[in-house]
C-alpha cells in the first residue's frame, strides 16, 4: 500500500527541509523522508553561517545564487517566525575574514578584486580594511591581525532553530516529516516515482534527492548523477561569554546566547566524524590570535561534522533526462542557500524545470573523471 | 527546602561560601554546597544577565559556574566539596546597559 503525495523529497536536512518547506508554501503536499540517527546528519554539525563574500570565484552564478539566499534570508526567517513561532537567530550585520599575515591579506585582496570583476555589473561589494578599520568593526582583535575584508552580504543563524523551524513550518503547511524512513530504492514509472522504504512505500509524481552523502548511491536509479563525497570540518564550542563578536568572521562567530564557536577546517579522505586535538589546536590557536580574549575562556565541547562536497565545490542541480520529475539538490552550504532552497529553488520544482543560468550546476559539468564517495 | 537524609550522617567537610562557612557531607558537589548556603542566585546569565542557579546537577547546563578557590567559571556540580574551599559566586540581576 503506497503512501501518495505530491513530491518526495529524499533527506530530512536543511537542504530537504528547506524544499520540502517551500514546496509546501508552493501549495503542494511534499513528504519529506529522513534516514534516521545513523545518518551522517551534516545538518546538525555545522557551523551557521549565511556566507557570501567567498563563495564562487570563477563560478559568477553560484556568487549570485549565494547571494539571492543571504537577501532572502530575512524574508525565511520572517515566515518561520511568524508561522511557527520559532525564531532561528538569523543577523545580517556583515561579515569580515581575518588576515593574519601581510601574505593572508594580499591574497585575500587579489580574491575580492578577481570576484568584483568577474562580477560585473551585478557588482560586488566589498571593502578591505587594515588593522585600525577592523579594530573599529572588531574592537577585540589582537596585535596579530593586520586586516580583512569585510562584506555587507554575509550573517548567521542558529542551524538547529533553523532545521526545526523548517520541519514545524512543513507540518503547519500539510507536508509530512517522516523519521527513519531510509530510501532503500528509487523507482520510475509513468510519470510516477516510488520510494521503498523502511517506513513504507511512497509514490509522487516530483521527486527531490537532497540526501546529502547518501544521494551518490541513490542518484542513478532516477538518471541523476550526484558524485559527492566527505570533507570533515571541526568545530569548538566554547563557554558563554559578554557579547564579543558584533558580525561573524570566517572561522568566528557568536550565538545569540553568548558561546564562542569556531570552526573552518578541512580534511579530505575522512568518513569518520571524530574530532582530534590537532584540528582543534590549530582552530583555537587561530581564534586566540584573532581575539586574545578567547585565551582565559572555557571550551565546552568540541565535534566534527562531513560536510558534503562536490568534485569542484560549487552545488549540484539538474533535473534527470531519463525521469523528468527527477531532481538533485546538493551542496556543502545548507544554512547559507537554505533561503534560495525554500523560496526559489522549490518553485522551479514546483513548475517543473530550472532556469537557464542553473546548466552550470548540471553534473556534466564533471564529465566522467569523478571521484566518488566511498 | 533542602535537608539531609536521617542516615546521611556521615564526615563533613566546611567550604567558604561568599566568606560564610558551610558544612557538608563529604563527597558532596559545590553545587549542594551553595544550595546548602542559600547562595542562590550563584551568577548571571553573560547576555542578558539573568539571575540562574545550579540545574541540572549532571555537568550539562552550564548554569552552577562559580570561582573556586581563585579559578572562575568552574562547573560547581561537578567537583566535590573540599574542607576550606572557597567558593565565590557573583550574582547579578539588573539588566546591562545595552551599547
Amino acid at each position: 500500500m503506497a503512501m501518495n503525495a505530491d513530491a518526495i523529497v529524499v533527506g530530512g536536512g536543511l537542504v530537504g527541509s528547506a524544499i520540502g518547506y517551500g514546496l509546501a508554501c508552493e501549495g503542494l503536499r511534499p513528504v519529506v523522508l529522513d534516514e534516521g540517527d545513523v545518518a551522517l546528519r551534516a545538518s546538525r554539525g555545522n557551523f551557521g553561517l549565511v556566507w557570501v563574500q567567498s563563495k564562487g570565484l570563477g563560478n559568477p552564478p553560484y556568487q549570485r545564487w549565494s547571494r539571492t539566499s543571504s537577501e532572502l534570508w530575512p524574508e525565511l526567517a520572517e515566515r518561520l517566525r511568524t508561522e511557527t513561532g520559532i525564531g532561528v537567530g538569523h543577523h545580517r550585520p556583515g561579515g569580515v575574514c581575518v588576515c593574519l599575515t601581510d601574505e593572508e591579506f594580499g591574497a585575500r585582496e587579489q580574491m575580492m578584486h578577481a570576484m568584483r570583476s568577474q562580477m560585473g555589473e551585478d557588482g560586488f561589494d566589498y571593502r578591505m580594511l587594515d588593522r585600525g578599520e577592523l579594530k573599529e568593526l572588531l574592537p577585540g582583535i589582537g596585535p596579530a591581525v593586520v586586516g580583512g575584508s569585510w562584506s555587507p552580504y554575509d550573517g548567521h543563524a542558529n542551524p538547529l532553530y533553523t532545521l526545526r523551524a523548517l520541519h514545524a513550518g512543513l507540518a503547519a503547511r500539510g507536508g509530512r516529516y517522516v523519521p527513519e524512513a531510509k530510501v532503500q530504492t528509487l523507482s520510475a514509472a509513468s510519470g510516477i516515482f516510488t520510494a521503498a522504504t523502511a517506513h513504507g512505500r511512497f509514490q509522487a509524481p516530483r521527486l527531490v534527492l537532497a540526501a546529502g552523502l547518501g544521494s551518490a548511491a541513490l542518484a542513478a536509479q532516477v538518471g541523476l548523477h550526484i558524485p559527492v563525497f566527505p570533507v570533515r570540518g571541526q568545530i569548538i564550542v566554547t563557554e558563554r561569554i559578554a557579547p564579543l563578536l558584533r558580525m561573524p568572521t570566517l572561522i568566528l562567530r557568536q550565538t545569540d546566547e553568548g558561546s564562542v564557536m569556531i570552526g573552518e577546517s578541512r580534511e579530505e579522505g575522512r568518513n569518520d566524524d571524530q574530532s582530534g586535538i590537532e584540528v582543534v589546536h590549530r582552530l583555537a590557536a587561530r581564534a586566540v590570535a584573532t581575539f586574545p580574549l578567547l585565551a582565559g575562556v572555557r571550551m565546552v565541547r568540541t565535534w566534527a561534522a562531513l560536510r558534503v562536497m562536490s568534485p569542484d565545490g560549487y552545488p549540484i542541480y539538474e533535473q534527470s533526462e531519463s525521469c523528468p520529475g527527477a531532481f538533485a539538490a546538493t551542496c556543502h552550504s545548507g544554512v547559507t542557500l537554505a533561503a534560495a532552497h525554500a523560496l526559489r529553488y522549490a518553485k522551479y520544482v514546483a513548475q517543473g524545470s530550472l532556469p537557464e543560468e542553473f546548466q552550470v550546476f548540471h553534473s556534466r559539468r564533471f564529465g566522467s573523471d569523478v571521484r566518488l564517495a566511498s | 527546602m533542602y535537608a539531609s537524609l536521617p542516615d546521611a550522617a556521615g564526615p563533613q567537610v566546611s567550604v567558604i561560601v561568599d566568606g560564610k562557612p558551610v558544612a557538608v557531607p563529604a563527597g558532596a558537589s559545590v553545587a549542594a554546597a551553595l544550595l546548602l548556603a542559600g547562595a542562590v542566585p550563584s551568577r548571571a546569565n553573560p547576555v542578558t544577565h539573568a539571575p540562574r542557579a545550579p540545574y541540572c546537577m549532571m555537568g550539562v547546563c552550564f548554569e552552577c559556574l562559580v570561582e573556586i578557590d581563585g579559578i572562575p567559571e568552574r562547573q560547581a556540580c561537578m567537583i566535590a566539596a573540599a574542607e576550606g574551599m572557597r567558593v565565590r559566586c557573583a550574582p547579578r540581576s539588573s539588566p546591562p546597559e545595552r551599547s
